[in-house]
């Protein structure tokens, strides 16, 4: 594999290297030309999509990025004599600064994603356009940059733009790809799928955000830098019009924009078929034509062409090997080592010291008190029960430990450290875990991926290699991994649940916090289940566990908590808090408590 | 400063260009609210909507009022039919988007190879005739356009507001899954709005026809401005899409007074960012 991947690198340099010797052939101008126009649009559209593709917050504002590039590039060396080269990593700079600005007041703002905040940028960049047409910068009259100097590293100046183009447009396909398999890619690609979870599982979403946003700009802006040369005059109206945010959607979306390699396929399809409809008679019909194809394109490959073909080489590849051993039956599978462990299991009823001590905890939505005061301490090892009527602040109290909900006053610590004011994937990575009571899984990535990711962000921070090994183990321990390759769509609502587990499991959680993991299942789904939960604590996991089917709470839990309307209504043995008739009355209505 | 009379006069004009605003808003934001689509298509065919009114009066003296008739029946089988195809395709959100911006740029194709990419002006005897309040002109096709655009908001209002299929639709809107195991007819629901929306754009386009210049690219310049105005006025909702025009058609006019006309954009667009990152609850 790693040989295939060092066969395909130098593959890749020794194509660059033949293309970047093309100027010195002798051709004429004209190929220079159309072949900067491809690499223009492949580093443009693949930018574009680090951001808005990976992650999934479609930007309409890119021409304010590449445009903030080329004035950038274009005053330095028209104004100040900057020599060209120099210009190109200002330029760049520029735009990342631009990107953190907005980035950093956008995306802390949870209501700004989807078409808003593909709104906002569009509207951001038209506020700098017109900034720009009504300053010095342009001016209104324009910039005229053909007589700025160009280094010779071609014979001819449109042979070292063309060159520049290039690298650029390389050096962008290996930023985007090291980004598409590192950390960072992972982390983008589940905030595309659900940035609440996401962030839960312990991926720093703002952070990632940034980081991508400011990637993405600071391409934009070097690519424009170059292109201010190439036109030779610059326009506010040619430069941050429809066409750049436009045609970058596009070619991302119709190449796959999940895909490293997809908006670069989009861009050198669509970019080809314009500039050869740009002179003569059939301009209109063939801007009507590619315009046709493109809606067809996007009809019937929603998802992009190279994520399509990727999945049709897939299932050709399938087809012909054997089918995969399904010999490991789903069953609970003996989890080895972790004697240590399960000799601890006896020792734990007993007092043990806190894990997490939540101190008079109150959240409120608005003037709606969802929590109103809880106290409660979760002792190291056990598993304790959290019970209580439909609304009385059970999974209010999850969402507020895993800090998915700001605190409102009060305070939790783990382990005597205060978290609550900590961010969501802080928390994770100190050790907190939690399954949904509806399964959030991320849709886009492999079952495998799903745990793998968990594993990667999680308490223990494993490398990819490492995950993979974790998410294998807790597959395996789950029943699912002879459905590793599937995504989540392709499993029932048991597998799903059970995905849940398996995700929360491969954080390597010290406290696992389960949401009613039970419901919707069967009863010998439900036997299955907590023999499980029985051997996640007997590996030393303390687990809290909200559950309303009272017989697998009396049978697993050391103590029970009830909740009731926000407050922390009953503590103690099963059985003692379940004969309470306080307790029974909460649930069942005064008449049945005598 | 400017004069009284040129603020009152900028003021008018503004309002009354607010309403064109609201009026090619209007069917942008149904469709986006309450059938989650978003359609650029629709400034294109709205463009269309002024090309053909724009020839039905020159080459064959038909009267706009008339010819909007005319279209809008046919539009509303253009909506009807554009929605069938997205059904089929079971188009979302972010790939309408997509999709109809390819329909865009081939109306626009389409409209440059019929009537070439020079400007057009619809002359009528109408177009310069202005009624005088005081020192303030008040032109009077462009007050039709803002009659006209408030009429409609407002018959749209009460339609959603107070008919059974308005509430079926916003039912939908809210919750496609249990309005439909409610007995509602979402699909029907949704090819009778998409209708509506396209006929909307014919009206609007008929309105532009007779109030400014037609030119093929003019399609995306209404673009950011008629955006502004649908999320000003929130999505699905007609009277909020007529009062965000109105407002932004006036501030604009009172920057180009007060400031200079190269400002004028920036006025929209930091009023939709500020709205957006600031998100007051108004609904």
């Amino acid at each position: 594999m790693t040989g295939r991947r060092k066969l395909s690198g130098i593959g890749a340099a020794g194509g660059v290297g033949l293309l970047a010797l093309l100027p010195l052939a002798g051709l004429p101008a004209f190929y220079d030309s159309f072949l900067y126009i491809i690499f223009y649009w492949i580093s443009l559209a693949t930018s574009w999509a680090i951001l808005s593709g990976f992650a999934g917050y479609f930007s309409f504002g890119h021409a304010a990025f590449f445009g903030a590039g080329m004035y950038t590039t274009a005053t330095l060396s028209v104004k100040f004599g900057v020599p060209f080269l120099v210009t190109l990593p200002i330029a760049a700079a520029v735009a990342a600064a631009l990107a953190v600005g907005i980035g950093a007041v956008v995306f802390r703002l949870k209501q700004l994603r989807g078409e808003l905040f593909a709104l906002l940028t569009l509207a951001v960049s038209f506020v700098v356009a017109t900034i720009i047409l009504n300053t010095g910068i342009d001016g209104g009259a324009g910039v005229l940059t053909s007589s700025v100097a160009v280094p010779h590293l071609m014979p001819s100046p449109s042979g070292t733009i063309y060159l520049l183009g290039l690298l650029m447009c390389a050096g962008t396909l290996a930023i985007t790809y090291v980004i598409a398999h590192s950390r960072l890619g992972l982390g983008l690609f589940a905030i595309h799928d659900d940035e609440d979870v996401a962030e839960v599982k312990g991926i720093p979403t703002f952070r990632y955000k940034l980081t991508a946003f400011a990637l993405s700009a600071a391409i934009a802006g070097a690519v424009g830098g170059v292109h201010a040369i190439y036109v030779g005059f610059l326009t506010v109206s040619e430069t941050f019009g429809i066409a750049v945010p436009l045609y970058v959607v596009l070619m991302s979306v119709l190449g796959g924009a999940r895909h490293w390699l997809g908006p670069a396929v989009g861009a050198a399809i669509i970019a080809a078929s314009l500039y050869a409809f740009t002179s003569g008679d059939q301009a209109m019909i063939g801007r009507g034509f590619v315009a046709f194809l493109l809606v067809v394109a996007i009809l019937i490959l929603p998802e992009g062409i190279v994520p399509s073909l990727q999945r049709w080489w897939a299932r050709l590849r399938t087809r012909a090997a054997t089918p995969p051993a399904v010999s490991e039956a789903p069953g609970v599978v003996a989890v080895t080592g972790n004697e240590k462990a399960s000799g601890k299991v006896a020792s734990l009823h007993p007092q043990t010291r806190a894990i997490l001590e939540i101190r008079d905890v109150h959240k409120s939505f608005g003037g709606l008190q969802a929590l109103r005061g809880v106290t409660l301490d979760v002792r190291e090892g056990e598993i304790l029960g959290l019970v209580g009527p439909n609304g009385s602040g059970k999974t209010t109290l999850i969402n507020v430990i895993t800090g998915h909900f700001p605190l409102t006053s009060g305070s939790l610590l783990l382990d005597g450290t205060a978290i609550g004011d900590l961010p969501a994937h802080g928390i994770a990575g100190r050790g907190i875990a939690r399954t949904y009571q509806i399964p959030r899984p991320f849709a886009h990535l492999t079952v495998l991926d799903n745990v793998a990711l968990a594993a990667a962000f999680g308490a223990a921070e494993l490398s990819r290699a490492a995950s993979l090994v974790e998410a294998r183990r807790w597959l395996d321990f789950t029943g699912l991994r002879a459905k590793e390759t599937m995504l989540p769509a392709d499993l029932n609502l048991h597998e799903r649940k059970f995905l849940e587990l398996a995700r929360a499991l491969s954080a390597s959680p010290r406290l696992l916090l389960l949401d009613e993991v039970l419901s919707g299942l069967n009863p010998a789904e439900i036997d299955r289940a907590i023999g499980l939960i029985r051997e996640i604590r007997a590996q030393g996991t303390t687990i809290v566990f909200v559950e309303h089917l009272m017989r697998a709470v009396v049978e697993l839990s050391d103590r029970i908590a009830v909740l009731n309307e926000g407050a922390l209504f009953a503590l103690g043995e099963p059985a003692a808090v379940m004969r309470d008739p306080r307790v029974v009355s909460i649930y069942l209505g005064k008449a049945y408590a005598a | 400063m400017p004069s009284m009379t040129l603020l009152g006069q900028s003021l008018v004009s503004g309002v009354l260009l607010g309403g064109l605003y609201g009026l090619v808003a209007l069917g942008l934001s149904l469709s986006w609210g309450l059938l989650r689509l978003v359609n650029l298509a629709h400034f294109a065919l709205a463009f269309l909507g002024a090309y053909l009114v724009y020839h039905l009066g020159t080459v064959w003296h038909l009267s706009p009022w008339w010819a909007a008739l005319l279209i809008a029946p046919l539009f509303f089988a253009f909506g009807v039919l554009q929605h069938a195809v997205f059904l089929y395709f079971r188009v979302t959100e972010l790939t309408s988007l997509l999709a109809t911006f390819g329909i865009s740029v081939i109306i626009e194709s389409a409209l440059q190879w019929i009537w070439t990419a020079d400007f057009r002006r619809f002359e009528t005897h109408y177009a310069s005739t202005s009624l005088k309040l005081g020192p303030i002109y008040v032109p009077v096709v462009e007050l039709a356009a803002c009659v006209a655009a408030a009429a409609l908001a407002w018959a749209t209002w009460a339609w959603l507001r107070w008919t059974y299929v308005g509430k079926a639709l916003r039912a939908a809107a809210e919750d496609p899954e249990i309005a439909v195991a409610f007995g509602i007819n979402r699909r029907g629901l949704a090819f009778l709005l998409s209708g509506v929306c396209a006929a909307y754009a014919g009206v609007a386009g008929a309105f532009i026809a007779l109030i400014s210049t037609l030119a093929p690219s003019q399609i995306w310049t209404w673009l950011g401005v008629v955006f502004a105005v649908v999320i000003i006025g929130r999505l699905g909702n007609p009277l909020g899409a007529l009062a965000a025009g109105v407002l932004i058609g006036a501030a604009e006019s009172l920057a180009m007074a007060t400031f200079s006309p190269a400002w004028a954009p920036v006025v929209s667009f930091s009023v939709l960012i500020v709205l957006l990152l600031w998100q007051p609850d108004w609904s």
